[in-house]
């Protein structure tokens, strides 16, 4: 595929690649990518052709499907409701992603040494992300209840505001919980990538008398560069996809305050039953989707996942 | 470390993967999986099959003698004299009283009626309203299909999904007298009758709790004005005036439904029903968005109102724990006060009245707004011997004497005539009576907005209601919005 593209400046830079050679030889195993593929092409490329045809059409979700040309998507493209959920949808991406990155680093950093109480902490951090979304979103829905909530029952002031009620709460409750929900697990993934990082390098640094923290910033950091890449990818990508939880905790209020892109699709097709629109903006996700993964690729150096370990 | 440039393409292939997937896992739940998820969020959609009882021997006309009894013989006679056969499918709502009633009332039928099951789902009220669509869309609907009658109705006869029933009420005239003339208008789209009518009629009502106002040293109010007045009074006391269940949206629509009838009259929605243009612009209306959010600001409803669910009953905890003064609900929520308000009801605690008169209004001060009914109409896509079922449902078991004793003991108005003659000697009686009279003396006997309009104009409808409780828009906006989906 790629091959001839990347084979010359690999060969200029005269390292010998024995990997380019055996490309050939992947073919003999192609098939172990059937069942993965047949799934993929089933529940994944043909709906996304039925959506994105939908998207063409004007339909009641219960009626016959009219097609209808570009006004499906000249109305969603002149509703002010889209521009609102694609901010909504982009700030909980960009905050949750910047709350949840250092965190997950730190703990995934901690977590990484071989202490046994460190291994205790690890299950207990893990466990957030065994429960569904839905059943997080109600228990946080009736902890912070204004009036039988935590702050109600304990008779703190503090902790019975408006949280779900209030514009810049609720959102700033919906980065906390999603963050509360995946810190764990991109932690997990830190922590094995720090254990990947070999030895030898802090061995080294600790004799040249570099202290802790600058074996972090200089060490740990560079060498977790792609899982952060990795990381980066899942929370971003996936955070186009919150529906059930906000959609249980504010069902996108108040007001529009959460609607995210997802939850305004939602409503659009299954609560107006205009699904002409609703598959616009089906559409639209799948672009963005599509366009913040290749980013993330270009990000992290796009066609060389050349090796960090040099030297080590 | 091997980089070869097959790892590259792979990931490649795998990140846009992981990327459309993303997209496709949302696009799908245009299937049936985002209904249901929704049914899961909510506690679970319960399947219940009902028992048939062994008592069931005694077959078809076991159903007439038992007292499961057939409304009048003349229905039973000419609506299911023929054996059916087979077995249906009911889709209803939780949230009792109502779902142990609708429980019973299949119950009588499966154990008359062995050879012809009838097995039902239940949902949670927003759950299902979600479900119901998409299920009927995707031809996967149950044979009897429960609502609200009026824009959903009108939007399944549209996509010719219901049976019109209008023959067979014709065949059948006793199934039809029997019931209140009024609970038909929501059943009927295009001059046809595509519904049965059934369970009970639930107007909007003011509840208050006596208690707080006993405390507060404060009288129940007759007009919009006291109600304004009360306000601060109730705020001083530390008691928020009015409970809400805001997040539902259709709960802060109740309030609009009111304020637009006694400031300008039933005309006023009559008018945007009517996809007049520009209806919403009319100066009654703008008056009517402007009190709401007077009252909005002048703190009127418990803080927070707007991320509390009407599904949870949080609203009426409010009430009868004596955090909030006074609630507008709908009728459906006595029942539920009196089975968790502990002595709140049984005490007399609660206390009620239709909404009070706007100081200069042209509305009409009877006038009340609500569900005139519930509906039950057959899926056109059902079978022939699943219609025959269900139409032999509608006429023996619908309302049957034991159902509407049910509906009475539980402090609801069957939509039955002479139901009023049941009331007497029930531990209810005031607040039966006080429905009764409510919905027999009103001069407009108004459905629910959102259940009056289109899915689509419904929506838009919400979300605007929704903003403009946030104080986000103000009337003229509202307006301008609601304008733009007239007609659709």
């Amino acid at each position: 595929m790629s091959t001839s593209t990347t084979a010359p400046s690999v060969r200029q830079a005269g390292v010998a690649r024995p990997g380019a050679r055996r490309v050939g030889g992947t073919g003999s195993v192609a098939w172990m990518a059937l069942p993965a593929l047949a799934i993929f092409i089933a529940f994944g490329l043909i709906p996304l052709f039925g959506v994105l045809a939908l998207s063409f059409t004007k339909w009641d979700g219960i009626g016959v499907i009219h097609p209808a040309g570009l006004d499906s998507w000249r109305a969603e493209l002149s509703d002010p409701g889209l521009p609102h959920a694609l901010y909504v949808t982009f700030l909980i991406m960009i905050l949750s992603w910047a709350f949840q990155t250092p965190a997950s680093i730190l703990i995934g950093v901690f977590l990484a040494g071989h202490e046994r109480y460190r291994g205790v902490l690890a299950v207990f951090f893990f466990i957030p992300v065994l429960l569904s979304s839905a059943a997080i979103a109600v228990a946080f829905k009736a902890l912070l209840d204004p009036n039988f909530g935590l702050g109600a029952g304990l008779g703190i002031p503090w902790l019975s505001k408006d949280w779900l009620g209030d514009e810049k709460l609720a959102v700033g409750v919906v980065i906390f919980i999603v963050s509360w929900q995946f810190i764990p697990f991109h932690s997990l993934i830190y922590q094995g990538a720090v254990r990947q990082i070999p030895k030898t390098m802090y061995e080294a640094s600790a004799i040249e008398g570099a202290g802790r923290i600058r074996q972090f910033w200089s060490i740990t950091l560079p060498q977790l560069k792609y899982t952060i890449i990795t990381s980066s990818t899942l929370m971003v990508v996936g955070s186009l996809t919150f529906f059930d939880l906000i959609y249980v905790l504010t069902a996108g209020g108040p007001g529009d305050a959460t609607r995210v892109l997802a939850l305004d699709m939602y409503i659009t097709g299954f609560q107006a039953n205009v699904m002409g629109q609703a598959s616009v903006i089906a559409v639209i996700l799948v672009l963005i989707g599509l366009a913040l993964a290749l980013m993330f690729r270009r990000i992290g150096g796009g066609r060389s996942y050349d090796s960090q370990l040099e030297g080590a | 470390m091997d980089p070869s440039t097959s790892v590259t393409s792979r990931r490649a292939f795998l990140s846009l993967a992981l990327a459309a997937g993303a997209g496709v896992t949302l696009a799908a739940c245009g299937g049936t999986s985002g209904p249901s998820s929704t049914a899961g969020t909510s506690g679970g959609a319960a399947t219940t099959t009902a028992a048939a009882t062994s008592g069931g021997g005694a077959a078809g006309g076991g159903a007439a003698a038992s007292g499961g009894a057939a409304p009048s013989g003349g229905a039973a006679g000419s609506g299911g004299a023929a054996a059916v056969s087979g077995s249906a499918t009911y889709w209803f709502l939780t949230g009792q009283p109502g779902q142990k009633i609708r429980e019973d009332t299949v119950k009588r039928w499966n154990a008359a009626n062995p050879n012809a099951q009838i097995h039902t789902t239940e949902f949670q009220n927003d759950a299902y309203k979600a479900k119901i669509k998409t299920a009927i869309g995707a031809g996967q609907a149950p044979t009897i299909i429960w609502g609200w009658g009026g824009g959903g109705l009108k939007s399944y006869v549209q996509a010719n999904q219901v049976e019109d029933l209008t023959s067979w009420f014709a065949s059948n005239p006793t199934v039809k007298s029997r019931l209140f003339p009024s609970s038909f208008g929501a059943a009927t789209v295009n001059g046809k009758i595509y519904a049965m009518p059934g369970e009970t009629v639930q107007p909007i009502v003011l509840f208050y709790n006596k208690t707080v106002f006993d405390k507060v040293g404060v009288k129940p109010p007759k007009s919009w004005g006291e109600i304004m007045a009360l306000v601060p009074k109730f705020n001083a006391a530390g008691v928020a005036p009015f409970s809400l269940g805001g997040q539902s949206r259709w709960t802060n629509m109740m309030w609009l439904e009111f304020l637009f009838d006694r400031i300008g009259g039933s005309e006023v929605f009559q008018a945007v029903f009517d996809g007049k243009k520009d209806a919403w612009s009319n100066p009654a209306s703008i008056e009517a968005l402007t009190q709401m959010q007077k009252l909005i600001k002048a703190d009127g409803f418990i803080k927070g109102f707007s991320s509390i669910t009407a599904d949870s009953n949080a609203d009426q905890a409010l009430l009868f724990t004596g955090k909030a003064a006074m609630m507008l609900h709908g009728s459906w929520t006595y029942g539920s006060m009196a089975t968790d308000g502990g002595d709140f009801v049984s005490g007399g605690h609660l206390g009620y009245m239709n909404f009070p008169p706007v100081e200069g209004g042209k509305g009409d001060p009877s006038d009340t707004v609500g569900n005139p009914g519930q509906y039950m109409s057959i899926s056109s896509k059902a079978s022939a011997d699943q219609k025959a079922i269900a139409k032999k449902f509608f006429a023996t078991q619908v309302l049957s004497d034991a159902e509407v004793k049910e509906w009475v003991d539980n402090g609801g108005i069957p939509i039955v005539n002479g139901s009023d003659k049941l009331l007497t000697g029930s531990k209810d009686a005031d607040w039966l009576k006080f429905v009764y009279t409510t919905a027999a003396n009103a001069k407009v006997f108004a459905q629910s907005w959102d259940q009056a309009l289109s899915p689509t104009a419904a929506e838009t409808l919400l979300d605007n209601i929704a903003k403009l409780f946030q104080l986000s828009i103000s009337p003229q906006q509202f307006a301008a919005n609601m304008n733009k989906v007239i007609g659709k």
